[in-house]
């Protein structure tokens, strides 16, 4: 046994049992924290595999980013946690059912020859992964990149376009209002007769 | 020897651990959309795989790009999540049948 082998079992068996904690846990809070330690789990796993730069990356997006956001979410609302867990006995046993059935499956199609390919000694870059993903992601995948972009982008929007709400007490000032706004709604002139005129 | 197959079974119990979430979870949308996560992430471990064993670095560069799409997705998730909340006081899906689908 290896090294590596070791290495691999160890995090492997905590990705599942994190996994497994994710999807029984009780509290939503436990499931969400249970999912940063398959991320960060998973990590270690990519960086067996060196890919250094993903590894990174998921911590950073993943754990430092998404699964945070996923905690605010989960905190800020109130959410009845025995309602959440109703049908979720009853359909337990469908449950372990379909998924040992797709694991037994996915391991049979897994182990089939084909797939048991040697590492192919390929070039290896000198300057380390980083260095090699992001020369063909700059040449490459120039298009695919600024497509993620643009979805990056639009993501934004709608996440605030969706949640933005107009409260009616607060005092914001309208900037499209004060530009359309002409001079004859600020003053407006009104001719009285003079009081000297009156008394005369 | 640490081989494909390895990373390959490892992926495989993940997703399934994740379709299991989304029918055991099937009341809870924040959890099914963690459940989703996790499934993007057995799909990663796969390409990851692919990349190291057949060196080439398309597979990294497909991962980057699952990643970020993966991330929209859970912004506008939550987002939705937020407004239902807001707009119903509860975000049991049983509850939002509105549309009789």
């Amino acid at each position: 046994m290896t090294f590596q082998l070791i290495v691999f079992y160890f995090f492997a068996a905590i990705m599942v049992i994190a996994a497994l904690r994710m999807i029984t846990a009780k509290n939503p809070v436990h499931s969400a924290l249970s999912l940063v330690l398959v991320f960060f789990t998973s990590s270690a796993i990519w960086l067996l595999l060196e890919a250094e730069f993903l590894a990174i990356t998921l911590v950073l997006v993943y754990v430092g980013a998404v699964m945070v956001l996923f905690l605010f979410v989960v905190m800020m609302l109130d959410i009845n946690i025995s309602q959440m867990r109703e049908g979720f006995v009853k359909f337990m046993p469908i449950a372990l059912i379909v998924s040992l059935v797709m694991i037994v499956e996915l391991v049979l199609v897994v182990l089939a020859k084909e797939f048991a390919i040697e590492r192919t000694a390929g070039f290896q870059h000198e300057l380390g992964n980083t260095h090699a993903l992001g020369e063909i992601l700059y040449t490459e995948y120039l298009l695919p990149f600024e497509t993620a972009a643009v979805i990056l982008l639009v993501a934004i929007v709608a996440a605030i376009v969706l949640t933005l709400r107009h409260r009616m007490q607060t005092q914001a000032q309208d900037p499209a209002e004060q530009v359309k706004v002409k001079a004859k709604d600020r003053i407006r002139i009104v001719s009285l007769a003079s009081e000297n005129d009156k008394k005369s | 020897m640490i081989t494909i197959t390895h990373f390959l079974v490892l992926g495989a119990i993940l997703f399934s651990l994740a379709i299991a979430g989304i029918f055991m979870n099937r009341k809870n949308l924040i959890v099914l959309l963690m459940s989703i996560e996790l499934m993007l992430l057995a799909v990663n471990i796969n390409f990851v795989a692919f990349s190291y064993y057949l060196n080439d670095l398309a597979g990294q560069v497909f991962v980057f790009f699952i990643l970020t799409v993966a991330a929209a997705e859970a912004a506008i998730g939550l987002a939705i999540l937020v407004v239902v909340f807001r707009n119903r006081g509860t975000i049991n899906v049983q509850d939002l049948n509105e549309m009789k689908g």
